[in-house]
């Protein structure tokens, strides 16, 4: 069902953690489509993403996703961040099932969520980034089988 | 291949070898079509009815009352919407309800669309049928009370001869969808009411493609696959020989080592689940603790997802299913799960393993061992566990 590099990074995820006083912090999903995805970020003064940490409840393909899309944003400035998207964390990982999909959407909002708290928190505007939606899984349509 | 824990047996079993040197005379020896005339394909026909008899005897039924179909989906579909079609005129109004396999569930959305009216009963905390509540449902256009024996998921056995006396004292049909309770459990349709019973092969150790619908001498019910004049006209298409006789060698088996297996299944399953209960903090069992099949556990593990629980557990070799959103294709959990009352993070993060009368001792400790590895591992990535710490530490 999965790629080998999905599975990659759900059998060893990367960045699994908290960070201590975080820089920026956003959690996004909801329980009832059974994906909730926390991200941590540490912003040095230069706004270089110096470390980044997730935690997952999910799906094989929330926690490759969320292990991917921390790695893609590891040591990036946040406007290189903001080009870290769902399709990016896709390709990335070789593909993801139609309906895995968004799971992927999911870790672009966390990280979106994440980079809007560091906003907030200093005073600042990042190009392009909108105030996040607390819960993507509502917006979902069902799909019908 | 490394090696295989499968737990899985609600899924499908395997076909016993015994099963499979019945089956395969009727391949390549005696292939013979039983519709036709001449001697060699009378002892296909011969083994249909052999197995037909087998079959009826496990349920205190006649054999013209056995009817083969492909399947229990097929045989839930035929009983729903044969019995709809044939006493529309009597009423339109159907009772099941809502822990029922998707087999009933959408046949009787279909009816819906066809003018049918269908209550879908509640079911309480263990994922029993409230008969208070049936007997409430009942109206003068009731046609037709469709209840599983046993649930596939949480494994809950019904109060079949209640509901079944309760059917039959407002004359209305009674069928029960018993995939997974025959050949598991005594069945007796005359004791119990039941009008018609629909069953599979492969949930008991006999193969894939063969099912049967128990239908009482006297229901009216329309051919369901029009053709040929099989199945004494109520359903078309030439004999599955090999399949038949596979399920008739299956029943046969189940029903002689009925009680062994059982006793054998339960203390295993007992093992399983009171290690579980007592080694891995935030977990509950879901369905009846002692009205349940003897094979089935499904326990739900607060604060993670179903679907990463099953893919670490692969990767060790053991098999089981989950009732969380992602394995289901949709994104809601479980319509079992989300019945008896769970919420759904939890029911999200429920497994259900279903034993086989083989397995050992040692394989339940390395599951238990497994268990507890994942699941600590996969709440140390989650944040519901990180919030909960967090609350407990305020």
């Amino acid at each position: 069902m999965y790629t080998e590099k999905v599975m990659d990074h759900f059998e060893h995820p990367r960045n699994v953690g908290e960070i201590d006083n975080p820089s920026g912090m956003g959690t996004v999903g909801n329980a009832k489509c059974g994906d909730i995805m926390r991200i941590y970020l540490d912003i040095d003064e230069n706004q270089i993403i110096r470390d980044v940490k997730f935690k997952t409840f999910g799906c094989g393909a929330a926690v490759a996703t969320s292990s991917m899309a921390t790695e893609m944003v590891k040591g990036k400035t946040v406007q290189e961040a903001m080009a870290v998207t769902n399709m990016a964390v896709c390709e990335a990982l070789d593909g993801l099932p139609p309906v895995k999909v968004h799971c992927s959407l999911l870790a672009e909002e966390a990280i979106h969520a994440a980079l809007w708290d560091y906003a907030k928190k200093n005073g600042l505007e990042i190009e392009g980034l909108k105030k996040p939606k607390s819960d993507i899984g509502e917006e979902e349509v069902e799909e019908e089988y | 291949m490394k090696q295989l824990i499968y737990l899985d047996n609600a899924a499908t079993t395997q076909t016993r070898p015994e099963v499979v040197e019945a089956m395969l005379p009727y391949f390549t020896e005696y292939y013979g079509n039983p519709s036709s005339v001449y001697e060699f394909s009378g002892i296909s026909k011969k083994a249909v009815s052999g197995a037909r008899e087998t079959i009826a005897n496990a349920l205190g039924a006649k054999a013209n009352e056995i009817y083969f179909t492909a399947g229990g989906s097929e045989s839930d579909n035929w009983a729903l919407i044969a019995t709809a079609e044939a006493y529309a005129n009597k009423g339109k109004h159907i009772i099941t309800s809502k822990i029922e396999h998707h087999a009933v569930l959408h046949t009787g959305e279909y009816l819906e669309k066809q003018g049918f009216e269908v209550t879908y009963l509640n079911v309480d905390e263990n994922g029993v049928i409230k008969l208070e509540d049936l007997k409430k449902a009942i109206r003068p256009d009731t046609i037709l009370i469709s209840i599983m024996f046993a649930n596939n998921e949480i494994g809950t056995i019904e109060p079949i001869k209640e509901i079944g006396e309760i059917a039959k004292e407002h004359g209305i049909l009674f069928h029960t969808d018993a995939v997974q309770a025959f050949g598991h459990v005594p069945i007796n349709v005359d004791e119990f009411h039941i009008d018609m019973l629909s069953a599979s092969g492969h949930k008991i150790n006999g193969p894939k493609g063969i099912g049967f619908l128990y239908i009482r001498s006297g229901i009216k019910s329309r051919s369901f696959i029009h053709g040929g004049a099989q199945e004494r006209k109520r359903r078309a298409g030439t004999e599955n020989v090999p399949g038949i006789v596979g399920f008739g060698k299956a029943t046969e088996l189940a029903v002689a080592g009925m009680e062994d297996r059982a006793n054998k299944e339960s203390e295993l399953r007992n093992y399983l689940m009171d290690r579980v209960m007592a080694e891995v903090p935030f977990t509950r069992i879901n369905g009846h603790r002692k009205n349940r099949l003897s094979n089935n556990v499904n326990f739900a593990f607060q604060f993670i997802e179903g679907e990463s629980l099953l893919i670490m557990l692969d990767m060790k070799g053991i098999c089981g299913s989950s009732g969380s959103a992602c394995t289901s294709g949709s994104l809601d959990p479980s319509h079992v799960l989300l019945s008896i009352g769970l919420p759904h993070e939890i029911a999200h993060g429920s497994l259900r393993l279903t034993l086989d009368e083989r397995n050992t001792k040692e394989e339940m400790d390395y599951v238990v061992e497994s268990i507890k590895e994942i699941v600590e591992k996969l709440r140390s990535m989650s944040p519901l566990y990180e919030d909960y710490i967090r609350h407990q530490a305020k």
